[in-house]
């Protein structure tokens, strides 16, 4: 499956780390180390204390979906191949939330709760993106 | 403190017919609104001189002001997002009215949401993968009607809201458009059967839980409470204004448990003087049907996870106990991104609408996901 007809990332100078693991298939997260929470997307301050010391850690890369939707039209030229389209929104272990999609697995089997771990999918020379599979 | 409190009114409305094909330019259509409602005010295009406009419009300020003939504007303003500036413009006007900016300011919105760029498709939305967008658009999360799933499908397993619920909300607001010659869907009434058998788009909403596209224009004059009381019509106060801007979301990708009308409501309604309870009509922004249940909830009309049961029961159709988009809203009268229900709670409190509210005191209106509200009175 291709997503070419998506818009693909554009890094930035504050994602580029982000987009590097994932060609290397690791999922990073910005970690705050004054307050020690992770979040996600990367941002160059911590959106919960505004501290600049942040790291980038190893994400464990599992979770659960939090809620999923299924797009059943082609109400944008870009879905009139893939339908249905499901679109999952994965809490990860340390708390934080994914826009990501499932692999292998029929969209109408999407459930609240699934547990799931992270995938890569190499869309592009430069990007690749995390996506998750059912486990 | 916010010192609004029946400081300014809404003085005049003004609409053109809402369509699905104008046939016009956007240009075109505001002058008609904008004429519409200086008319209605019983003003004149020279008293006005000030304007405000969604930044989402086509037309300028400048434009307008040479389609109405105004030489110049004493106060100009804009505000975005999208959507979801009315409430926030209204403030705006009241704001450089109570200030001595302006006396008669215009507030404006006119486009050809069907006939041109549709908001339902993401042309209009879309970011093309940059900043955050590149953690979501390259998933296929492109269309706001998406999001609005996401969200109502997380309520659904957290308070076990249903899809009947969300019919319950488009077949009552479909049953007001029927009341409302005004409205594209006036004359095509739908039973909850209708609705569960209509095309399903963003699973789980179906067509009839997303906003009716439209063309068309409104606008509406804000003056002075001194000066509204020797006016034409019976003056509407604007009995507070408040706005909301989240921060973009860090740690969890969709904060709809943390909306902007459950951060607004207690200084919405603690300036105005009144509790959720005074409310006799509200006009919520509609952009899809799920955000009706939330909204009840968000601004203190029913506990969280009770607005399900609260529109199933009936409580928001006209003639029941909190009437809700008695003009049809966005979901059956036209998609005019709060502009429409504005002009129709102003209707209701001059008690001149077509499913009138008896004794209509006080109303509450809202822009977006709760990005700004006003409570008006009589
Ligand atoms: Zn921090």
């Amino acid at each position: 499956m291709t997503t070419a007809n998506f818009p693909l990332p554009i890094p930035n100078l504050d994602n580029q780390v982000f987009w590097d693991n994932c060609r290397e298939h690791r999922l990073v997260l910005r970690r705050c180390n004054d307050c020690q929470e992770s979040f996600h997307p990367p941002k160059p301050t911590c959106p919960l204390c505004s501290s600049e010391n942040l790291e980038w850690v190893a994400s464990e890369g599992k979770g659960k979906v939090y809620t999923y939707t299924i797009t059943r039209q082609p109400v944008n030229p870009a879905f009139r191949e893939r339908l249905p389209w499901g679109i999952v929104d994965v809490e990860l272990t340390e708390g934080v939330h994914m826009i990501s999609n499932l692999v292998d697995l029929d969209p109408e089997q999407i459930e609240i709760g699934m547990d799931v771990e992270v995938v890569f999918e190499r869309v592009s020379e430069e990007i690749t993106l995390p996506k998750f599979r059912a486990v | 403190m916010n010192t609004l409190k029946d400081r300014c009114a809404i003085v005049g409305v003004g609409e053109t017919k809402y369509t699905r094909d104008s046939g016009r330019t956007e240009l075109s259509m505001a002058v008609e609104a904008a004429k519409n409602a200086i008319a209605d005010a019983g003003l004149t295009t020279a008293d006005i001189d000030g304007m405000v406009r969604f930044t989402a419009d086509s037309t300028s300020h400048s434009e307008l002001a040479a389609g109405l003939g105004i030489p110049w504007l004493r106060y100009y303003s804009e505000l975005g997002p999208l959507g979801g500036a009315a409430c926030g413009l209204v403030a705006q006007a009241a704001l450089a009215v109570s200030h001595g900016m302006a006396n008669n300011v215009l507030v404006f919105r006119s486009v050809n949401g069907r006939s041109g760029q549709r908001y339902g498709s993401g042309v209009v939305t879309t970011r093309r993968g940059q900043k955050g967008s590149a953690f979501t658009e390259p998933y296929g999360l492109l269309v706001p009607g998406q999001s609005s799933a996401l969200r109502i499908r997380r309520h659904m397993h957290e308070f076990g809201t249903t899809v009947r619920q969300l019919g319950a909300v488009c077949v009552t607001f479909r049953k007001h458009a029927c009341m409302n010659p005004r409205a594209i869907m006036h004359g095509r009434p739908i039973t909850l059967e209708d609705y569960e058998t209509s095309k399903m788009f963003f699973d789980p909403l179906r067509i009839f839980d997303c906003a009716l596209e439209a063309d068309g224009a409104c606008a509406f004059v804000v003056s002075s409470a001194e000066a509204a009381a020797d006016m034409k019509q019976p003056p509407v106060l604007i009995s507070n204004a408040t706005q909301c801007m989240p921060a973009e979301q860090g740690r969890s990708e969709r904060g709809w448990d943390d909306s902007g009308g459950a951060r607004m409501a207690p200084e919405l309604f603690g300036g105005a003087g009144i509790t959720p309870q005074d409310i006799d009509v509200i006009g919520f922004y509609d952009h899809f049907s799920p955000v009706i249940i939330t909204k009840l909830e968000d601004y203190g009309f029913c506990p969280r996870g009770e607005g399900g049961p609260f529109v199933e029961e009936g409580r928001i159709e006209a003639g029941a106990e909190l009437p809700v988009n008695t003009s049809g809203g966005h979901l059956s009268e036209a998609y005019m991104q709060g502009m429409n229900q504005i002009i129709e709670v102003v209707r209701q409190l001059r008690h001149r609408s077509y499913a009138q509210v008896e004794d209509a005191e006080f109303g509450l209106v809202d822009s977006g996901d709760g990005s700004g509200a006003l409570v008006l009175r009589r």
